[in-house]
C-alpha cells in the first residue's frame, strides 16, 4: 500500500479506538468525579424528618461503618432505589443515615410511611445547603463511610441490587477486614 | 437590576447586589461555574434548582467579602476542578491544554514537508535535461 494512504488510516483507526473506549464507559463518564472521597464528612447539625426536635449530626457517623443516602420524595429514581435500600438495611443490616434534600415535612414522612424507612434517621435539609457541601448534583446519591467518619466511595444514580451486590457490598467488608480496599465501579 | 446584568440574561430568582464590583464579580463566578446538574450550561444560563442555589450562595459569599478566589475553592472543594469552566493546568488537564498546540505544530510540520516534496518534484520535471536523459534523447535520434 502506499505511503499516502497508511497515514490517515492509522489516524483513523486511533480515533475508532478512542471513540469505543468512549461509548464503553458512557455511563461512569456522566459520573462527576467526587474531590470529597478520602475526606471526612462535611460537619453538619440538622433536625430529622421523623421528629423535629431530635438531631442529626456529623458526628454520628463516626465509629461505625455506614452509608449516606441523599434522598427526595420528588425523585423519580429514588423510588427504584427504595427497595433495594428497605433490603439493605433489613436483609444484610447495612447502616444506612438519609439526607432528604430540599423536600416538603410531609411529603417526606409520607414517603417513609407509605415505602418503609431504610434509615437509622434522616436529616431534613430544607434549603438544600447541606447538599452542596456533599457536593450533590443529582438526587439519589449513596457515600460509604467508613469508621473514622471519612467518605470512601461515592455512588451517583440509584443502587440497582447489582450495585449493591457487586459494589457497595465488596467496599463495605473490605473496609471491615482492613484488607486493601475494594470500593471501585 | 442594574443594565450590566440585564444583558446577560437576568435569572429567575432575582439576587440583589448594591455593589458594583460585587455584582461584577457575581457575574463572571456565573459564567465561569458549571452548572453540574446541566453539564454543558454554566450557573448563569441555567434554570436548575441547583443552579439557583449555587448562585444564591455565590452571592451569598461575595457579599460577605469573600474573593472570587475563595469561592472558587468553595466549589472545587465540593465538586472538583469540573465545576470550573476553565480548568487548571495539571498533569490531568495536560492533554487537554497541550493537544491543540502539539497537533497544530505537527500540521504545520507536515504541510512544509509536503511543501518541500512538491519543489523537490517540480524541479525534477523541469525542462532541463539529465546527462543521462540527454544521451538517450541522442540514441533515440540517431536511430531515426
Amino acid at each position: 500500500m502506499k505511503k499516502q494512504f497508511i497515514t490517515p488510516l492509522i489516524i483513523f483507526g486511533l480515533l475508532v479506538v478512542l471513540l469505543v473506549v468512549g461509548l464503553m464507559k458512557a455511563q461512569y463518564i456522566r459520573d462527576v468525579p467526587s474531590p470529597l472521597i478520602g475526606k471526612p464528612v462535611p460537619n453538619f447539625s440538622l433536625p430529622t424528618v421523623g421528629e423535629p426536635q431530635q438531631v442529626f449530626s456529623s458526628e454520628e457517623l463516626k465509629g461505625q461503618i455506614s452509608l449516606v443516602n441523599i434522598w427526595a420524595s420528588w425523585c423519580v429514581s429514588c423510588r427504584a432505589e427504595h427497595e433495594v435500600l428497605n433490603y439493605a438495611a433489613q436483609k444484610e443490616g447495612l447502616k444506612i443515615y438519609g439526607i432528604n434534600y430540599k423536600d416538603e415535612l410531609a411529603d417526606a414522612r409520607r414517603w417513609l410511611k407509605n415505602r418503609g424507612n431504610p434509615y437509622v434517621k434522616s436529616a431534613f435539609d430544607e434549603d438544600g445547603l447541606l447538599g452542596i457541601d456533599w457536593g450533590v448534583y443529582g438526587v439519589p446519591e449513596t457515600f460509604v463511610i467508613d469508621k473514622k467518619g471519612n467518605i470512601r466511595y461515592k455512588h451517583t444514580g440509584p443502587i440497582y441490587i447489582q450495585d449493591l451486590k457487586n459494589i457497595i457490598i465488596p467496599c463495605i467488608e473490605s473496609l471491615k477486614s482492613g484488607q486493601g480496599e475494594k470500593c471501585e465501579k | 437590576m442594574s443594565a450590566s446584568a440585564g444583558q446577560r440574561g437576568v435569572p429567575k430568582d432575582p439576587i440583589i447586589f448594591d455593589n458594583t464590583q460585587i455584582e461584577d464579580d457575581y457575574l463572571e463566578l456565573s459564567e465561569e461555574l458549571r452548572c453540574l446538574v446541566c453539564q454543558n450550561q454554566n450557573l448563569i444560563d441555567s434554570n436548575a434548582e441547583l443552579a439557583g442555589d449555587l448562585r444564591r450562595e455565590v452571592a451569598k459569599m461575595l457579599k460577605k467579602g469573600q474573593t472570587k478566589e475563595q469561592v472558587k475553592d468553595f466549589m472545587v472543594d465540593r465538586y472538583g476542578d469540573f465545576v470550573l469552566y476553565n480548568p487548571p493546568f495539571k498533569i490531568q488537564t495536560l492533554l487537554l491544554w497541550a493537544g491543540p498546540f502539539v497537533l497544530m505544530f505537527w500540521a504545520l510540520f507536515a504541510m512544509l514537508k509536503k511543501i518541500k516534496a512538491d519543489k523537490v518534484e517540480n524541479n525534477a520535471d523541469s525542462s532541463e535535461l539529465s546527462a543521462e536523459e540527454k544521451e538517450k534523447l541522442q540514441t533515440i535520434l540517431k536511430n531515426k
